[in-house]
C-alpha cells in the first residue's frame, strides 16, 4: 500500500534538498556541484513517476478512502515543511489549524448548508485567520521558544473546542455530508473525490514548489541560515515569517477541511498536540526541507496506523515514539533526505 | 463571610488548591529550566517521568506495601536512574545539533512512556490514598485546612528553595552555573563536565518523579496525567523566562494560584487562564518576566 521507502514516489531538486536543521552535519549545496544537475534531473522524473502512480492508484486497488486520506496529511505535511523544513520554524501546534479548519466546514457545510467547495474555502480561511492571530503573538520568540509558544497556543484552542457548544465535544461534529461540487459533481462517489483531492493536492505541491523557488523562498531560506544576517541585509524578517506562518497555517486549514468532507466527521483527535507531534514524524521522516518528504512521510504513517490499527492496540503510540527517537538519533535526513546525499556520495566519486 | 458573592470558604478552598497546583508548576519548570539550561535540551518528557513517578508510588503500595514515605525517596531514586540511562544513551548524541531535535526526541519518549503505561494499566484513575500521618484537616479559624494540601505546598517549596540554595549558593552550583556559560572552559579547570550533565538530568528527572509522588494522593494516577500537565508547564517557562531558578518558582506559584481564582470567578476560562497571560506577556515583554533579551 504504502510507497517503500526510497521508492521511486520522490527524490526532490537538488537545490532544496538540504535538511533544516542539520547542526553541521550537512555541507551547503554548492553551486558548482558537478552532480546537481543530474540529480535534479532523477528529481523531476520521480516526481512524474509518483504523480503517475497517484493517478492510476484507484485503478490497481489501492483504497481510494485510504488515499484520500493519505492524501489529506500530506497536504499537511507538505504545509508543515514550508515551515520547519525551508523556514526554519518549528511549529508544535499545527493540529489546531488543521481542527479548526476541520470544524469550520464541518459546521458549515452540515448545519448551515454550505455547498463543499465554499465550506472548505472558509475553513482554508478561518484556519489562516487563526494562523495570523497565534502567529503574531509566536514569532515574538525565537528557536526551541517558538515551538513552545505555539504548542500552548494549540492547547488553548483545543480546550475552546473541548467546551464550545458547536463541535459536539467529545463526540465531535458527526455526519458532514459531501455534497456536490459546483453543484453538478457527485462527491459521494469515493471515485470522483479522490480525482478532486489529487487535483488539489498537486496544486498544493505546485505552489510549494513555485514559493520555494521565488525570491521569497530565498529570503525565507536566508532567514533559516541565518537570521541575524538577514536582519542586517535589510530584510523585515518578522514580516516574512509571519507570511510564512500564514500560508502554513492555510494550507494546513485546507488539508483539515479536504479530510472532514472526506470522512464526514470533524473530532477533538484533529485538534490535538498528538497529531501536531505526528506531523513533525511525517516530516522528520520523510526527510525535512525536501519538496517531497513530507508526502513519502505522510504515506508511510498513515499506512502503518492503517496497517496495526487493528494489530496492535495502543502500542500504536509506543511505535510512533520508537520511529521519533530512532529518527532523531540515527537518521536526521530522512528517506528523501538520504536518497539525495546517496546520489550526490555516488555521483562525487 | 463572602468576597465579591463567593463564600471565603470556597474562595479559599480554591485557593488553596491553585496553591497546591502552582508548587508542581513549580517544580517542574525549575527542573526544566536547569536541564534548559545545562543541556540545552527542552524534555518534553518532563511529564512523562513525573507520571512514573506518580506510578512509582502507586505500583509500590500496592503491590509491595511500600508506604508512602519510602517512595518519597524511592521514586526520585527510580526516576533518576532513568534519567541516567535516557541521558547516557539518547541526549548526550544531541548536544551539536539544533535543540528542536531534543525536543523531538524527547517527544518520542514520552509517548513511548504512555503508551507502555496504557498497555500495563488502562487510562482510568488509579487512586493513591493519603498517608495516615496527613489524613483529616486541621482547622485554622478563617478555613480548614486539609492536612494534606498543606504538606505538598510545604515540601514543594523546601524542595524549590532548597534546590535554589544548592545551584546560587554553594560550590556545586557554582559548577553548575559555570557549566551553563562556558563548559569547555569548565572542563579545562577539571570538573568532569559530561558527569556534572548526566547527574542534572537525573536532578531534573527526580525532582519531577518527587512532584508526581507529591501528587498521587490529590489527583488520579493515569498515564496521561504528564503530558497535560507539561503543556501548562512550557506555558508558565515561557511566562517566566528561563533565566532565574526564583523567577522560575515565582512564576509557577502565581501562575498556580491565579488558574484558581479563575476557577472560582469563571471556571469556563480556568483551562486555559495561563495561555491567554503567555499571550499578554509576550506581546508586552517577548523574554518572559524573569528572562533575559538576548
Amino acid at each position: 500500500m504504502t510507497p517503500a521507502p526510497g521508492s521511486s514516489t520522490a527524490i526532490a531538486p537538488l537545490d532544496a534538498a538540504v535538511p533544516a536543521v542539520s547542526g553541521k552535519a550537512a555541507p551547503p549545496p554548492s553551486a558548482v556541484d558537478p552532480a546537481a544537475g543530474v540529480i535534479a534531473r532523477r528529481g523531476r522524473v520521480a516526481l512524474w513517476a509518483g504523480l503517475a502512480l497517484l493517478l492510476v492508484a484507484p485503478l490497481i486497488g489501492l483504497y481510494p478512502v485510504f488515499m484520500m486520506k493519505a492524501l489529506c496529511y500530506a497536504i499537511f505535511a507538505c504545509a508543515f515543511n514550508l515551515l520547519l523544513g525551508f523556514t526554519g520554524l518549528l511549529s508544535f501546534g499545527h493540529a489546531a489549524f488543521l481542527g479548526a479548519a476541520a470544524y469550520a466546514t464541518g459546521w458549515l457545510v452540515r448545519s448551515a448548508g454550505w455547498s463543499p467547495e465554499l465550506g472548505v474555502l472558509a475553513g482554508t480561511a478561518f484556519a489562516a485567520a487563526l494562523g495570523l492571530l497565534v502567529g503574531l503573538i509566536a514569532i515574538r520568540r525565537q528557536g526551541i521558544y517558538f515551538a513552545m509558544v505555539t504548542l500552548a497556543m494549540a492547547q488553548m484552542i483545543y480546550f475552546i473546542w473541548l467546551q464550545a457548544p458547536f463541535t459536539g465535544g467529545e463526540d465531535g461534529l458527526q455526519g458532514v455530508p459531501r455534497g456536490r461540487l459546483f453543484g453538478v459533481i457527485p462527491l459521494e462517489n469515493d471515485l470522483v473525490l479522490y480525482y478532486v483531492v489529487l487535483a488539489i493536492f498537486v496544486a498544493v505541491f505546485g505552489f510549494i514548489l513555485r514559493v520555494v523557488h521565488s525570491p521569497y523562498g530565498q529570503v525565507l531560506k536566508a532567514i533559516r541560515e541565518n537570521e541575524p544576517r538577514a536582519v542586517s541585509l535589510g530584510y523585515d524578517v518578522d514580516r516574512y515569517k509571519l507570511l510564512a506562518f500564514v500560508l502554513s497555517t492555510a494550507l494546513a486549514g485546507l488539508a483539515g477541511s479536504l479530510k472532514c468532507l472526506v470522512l464526514g466527521f470533524a473530532s477533538l483527535t484533529d485538534a490535538h498536540w498528538a497529531l501536531s507531534g505526528e506531523v513533525v514524524l511525517m516530516t522528520l521522516l520523510g526527510g525535512m526541507g525536501t519538496l517531497a518528504g513530507p508526502v513519502v512521510g505522510a504515506f508511510t504513517i498513515i499506512g502503518l496506523q492503517d496497517f496495526l490499527a487493528d494489530k496492535v492496540g495502543s502500542w500504536i503510540n509506543v511505535i510512533i515514539g520508537a520511529i521519533f527517537v530512532i529518527c532523531v538519533v540515527a537518521f536526521r535526513r530522512g528517506f528523501v533526505g538520504e536518497l539525495i546525499a546517496w546520489q550526490r556520495r555516488r555521483r562525487a566519486r | 463571610m463572602e468576597i465579591f458573592g463567593i463564600p471565603i470558604q470556597a474562595f479559599l478552598g480554591q485557593l488553596l488548591l491553585g496553591l497546591v497546583n502552582g508548587s508542581f508548576y513549580a517544580m517542574l519548570s525549575l527542573g526544566l529550566a536547569v536541564i534548559f539550561g545545562l543541556l540545552g535540551i527542552v524534555n518534553f518528557a518532563h511529564g512523562a517521568l513525573y507520571m512514573i513517578g506518580a506510578y512509582v508510588a502507586w505500583i509500590g503500595l500496592d503491590s509491595f506495601g511500600i508506604n508512602y514515605w519510602v517512595s518519597l525517596v524511592l521514586a526520585p531514586v527510580v526516576v533518576g536512574a532513568l534519567g541516567v540511562v535516557i541521558e547516557r544513551l539518547l541526549l548526550r548524541h544531541l548536544y551539536r545539533v539544533d535543540p528542536i531535535y531534543g525536543l523531538l526526541l524527547t517527544f518520542g519518549l514520552a509517548l513511548i512512556a504512555e503508551g507502555v503505561f496504557r498497555e500495563q494499566f488502562g487510562v482510568s484513575g488509579q487512586q493513591y490514598d493519603v498517608p495516615e500521618l496527613l489524613q483529616g484537616a486541621t482547622n485554622l479559624g478563617f478555613m480548614v485546612l486539609p492536612n494534606y494540601r498543606g504538606w505538598v505546598v510545604f515540601a514543594s517549596l523546601t524542595v524549590c528553595l532548597g534546590t535554589w540554595f544548592l545551584i546560587e549558593r554553594t560550590r556545586l552550583g557554582a559548577y553548575l552555573r559555570a557549566g551553563t556559560e562556558n563548559p569547555q572552559l569548565v572542563q579545562a579547570f577539571g570538573v568532569n563536565v559530561p558527569v556534572m550533565v548526566m547527574l542534572t538530568y537525573a536532578g531534573g528527572a527526580g525532582l519531577a518523579a518527587l512532584a508526581g509522588v507529591l501528587a498521587a494522593p490529590v489527583i488520579q494516577v493515569q498515564p496521561l496525567m504528564g503530558s497535560n500537565l507539561i503543556i501548562v508547564v512550557f506555558a508558565v517557562v515561557v511566562i517566566g523566562g528561563m533565566g532565574s531558578i526564583l523567577g522560575s518558582i515565582l512564576t509557577g506559584l502565581a501562575l498556580g494560584i491565579i488558574e484558581g481564582l479563575t476557577k472560582v470567578f469563571y471556571p469556563e476560562a480556568s483551562n486555559i487562564v495561563v495561555f491567554v497571560i503567555m499571550a499578554i506577556v509576550l506581546m508586552i515583554r517577548p523574554a518572559g518576566l524573569f528572562g533575559k533579551e538576548k
